[in-house]
């Protein structure tokens, strides 16, 4: 049998719109997710504390009354808390519990279809396995001595197993992203940036550039010089600057800013017009156009 | 006649310039949908928020073959990821799904487990009959299949009166509530368990629901020798009819996910899995409302009712009412 080309391991991923335009959707990283499940992890049990609290302070009140109304609240509250805390805010529009959000995280179908009810469900009704069940091996059995530590070690190594599960798999599937047919992917926000051309086109160019002085570079290098420029530091830009100059033997005497910008404008324009006609220069060593 | 317009020179610059004010706009309809609500979007925007979406995802498409503007790029590329989620991924508000749930989801996802149905059914009530003829030949089982606690008493040494007592006699504390929603919450807690243990091919599932299915055959053990088989019956099929069904059918869910894992099919295993998780987490939802039925039954009526007529009542009506749901609700729906 052939064997399969090996994949690179990379997080993105491609989905296909019905318009026909691939999207390039990236993969939460094991880390991210960790965070953002300690996020909501604290989250829980600050609420829970607070409900006992509160709890507490109500039998301490009004114990006389009602004795029994305060721990059914607390029963059912502390139920749908563990149960259905992650699965109420994924239900949500933007499909990402607090954790998810503050890590800029959110869950979609794998399909890329609508995200249903009974997935979200699905996803997280696996939390049991994954969390409490390695955390009944480890703290609770432990306390009550209802586990031998043999049983423990097994147990928790056992359950190891659904814990770990998302450092197992390319798509950092957990195992109920595996069952709900889901995955976790980034949802940052990126910002437009300045429109470095336009900036330019106000001013004449300061100065101009030769079609062999602009055919050194490529997309590549255009788009590390772009990066270069919206970062503006002041000693990144003094050793570019002085690299293109290296490169292209041009010393004009003005200001390194003023000379990378003219020459981004420039090398823009010309590879731009290029891309028109079907050439694209990936990088310094494309020989296509 | 032309005009002797200016060089036609397109640029990124224009194509950006001409456009940002509708990605912009797109942005802000966004916003809106997400932290406030779809609600919130007059007419006129709901209108154009599909129009938008359909112009920045042409214009990424043409940027990424004219222009080199990266952080443009990426820019256009995030705005049309989030704009598809929420365009494609909007679903049915919730009263319909809702309706939607009980009307032919929930009945229809149970009636596409009945295999694993039967299978649990079988096995639920074989380990019920071995450990109750284990108990009955060898009385030192019972010991190993129930735990003290929960025995509370009830043991192979116990008076008939003793027993009797246990099933008719008034109860001893007063917080039925709080004894109800304990039961729920735990026997929620525990097929909550069976189900997602069925990920690991359903072997841990089958176990805890074949340890359940021997402790009831024990409970028997103990009784019918006093001549109280029929009334512990009545005391346990009042709320068991409900969660018994109950817990068969979180672990027909749990079977089904593990035999989605472990034999796909002509489906990739992903894919298999992904369908069966969500089949099984319609009855999921389910069995939690039963469950909570079952807990109010237990706490509140077995208690209230003590007369066996009344209990195997209130038990079968409540097995017919399941039966017929699952069985007959639905069937039109398709799609």
């Amino acid at each position: 049998m052939a064997r399969r080309p090996k994949v690179q391991p990379t997080l993105e991923r491609g989905l296909v719109t019905p318009e026909g335009v691939v999207l390039h959707l990236k993969l939460a990283s094991a880390g991210a997710r960790a965070s953002a499940f300690m996020i909501d992890g604290l989250i829980l049990i600050g609420c829970i504390v607070a409900l006992t609290l509160l709890a507490v302070l109500a039998f301490w009140l009004l114990s006389a009354s009602y004795p029994g109304i305060i721990a059914v609240i607390w029963l059912l509250f502390f139920f749908a808390l563990r149960n259905f805390y992650f699965t109420w805010f994924e239900s949500g529009s933007r499909a990402a519990t607090w954790g998810k959000r503050a890590m800029k995280l959110r869950v979609v179908a794998r399909d890329g279809g609508r995200l249903t009810g009974s997935a979200v469900v699905a996803r997280n009704l696996m939390r049991e396995v994954e969390v409490f069940l390695p955390l009944t091996f480890l703290g609770f059995g432990a306390a009550q001595g209802f586990v031998s530590r043999w049983l423990m070690i097994l147990g928790f190594a056992w359950t190891a197993i659904f814990l770990f599960f998302p450092l197992f798999n390319r798509d950092r599937l957990r195992a109920g992203d595996l069952i709900a047919g889901t995955w976790v992917v980034e949802n940052a926000r990126r910002d437009i940036g300045t429109d470095l051309i336009a900036d330019q086109a106000a001013r004449p160019a300061a100065i101009s550039f030769s079609a062999e002085e602009l055919a050194v570079y490529g997309q590549f290098e255009l788009q590390r010089l772009e990066a270069v420029l919206r970062r503006d530091d002041p000693t990144t830009i003094a050793s570019v600057a002085d690299a293109i100059r290296g490169k292209i033997d041009r010393w004009d005497n003005i200001n390194d800013r003023v000379f990378l910008d003219a020459y981004y404008v420039a090398l823009r324009g010309e590879l731009e017009r290029k891309l028109l006609f079907g050439k694209r220069k990936r990088d310094k060593f494309d020989t296509i156009a | 006649m032309i005009d002797a317009a200016p060089a036609p020179l397109f640029a990124a610059r224009h194509f950006r310039a001409e456009r940002e004010a509708d990605w912009h706009e797109l942005e802000r309809l966004l916003d809106i949908v997400e932290k406030k609500s779809p609600r919130r979007l007059s007419s006129d925007e709901l209108l154009a928020l599909p129009r938008l979406y359909r112009a920045t995802l042409s214009a990424l498409s043409i940027a990424r073959e004219t222009s080199l503007d990266a952080a443009m790029i990426a820019y256009l590329e995030g705005l049309s990821t989030r704009a598809y989620f929420i365009l494609y991924g909007c679903r049915e508000p919730w009263t319909k799904q809702v309706a939607g749930f009980f009307r032919h989801g929930w009945p229809a996802a149970v009636r596409s487990l009945l295999p694993e149905i039967l299978v649990a059914t079988i096995l639920f009530f074989a380990a019920a009959l071995a450990a109750y003829h284990l108990v009955r030949a060898e009385p030192a089982w019972y010991g190993a299949i129930i735990p003290d606690a929960f025995a509370a008493g009830r043991d192979m040494e116990a008076s008939t009166a003793f027993l009797r007592d246990s099933l008719y006699g008034a109860p001893k504390q007063s917080g039925l509530e709080i004894f109800a929603t304990a039961l729920f919450t735990h026997n929620a807690q525990i097929s909550i368990l069976a189900f997602a243990l069925g990920f690991a091919f359903a072997v841990p599932t089958v176990l805890l629901l074949a340890q359940n299915g021997a402790m009831l055959g024990a409970m028997f053990a103990v009784y019918v020798p006093h001549g109280l088989g029929w009334g512990l019956l009545g005391w346990l099929s009042i709320h068991g009819t409900t969660e018994i069904s109950a817990i068969i059918l979180a672990s027909a869910a749990g079977m089904h996910i593990g035999r989605a894992v472990a034999f796909p099919g002509r489906q990739r295993r992903l894919e298999a899995a992904a369908q069966a998780g969500r089949k099984a987490a319609l009855v999921m939802i389910g069995v939690v409302l039963m469950l909570m039925v079952a807990g109010m039954l237990e706490g509140f009526a077995r208690q209230l009712i003590r007369a066996d007529e009344a209990r195997f009542a209130v038990a079968g009506t409540m097995l017919l009412i399941w039966v017929s749901y699952f069985t007959l609700v639905g069937r039109r729906h398709h799609g």
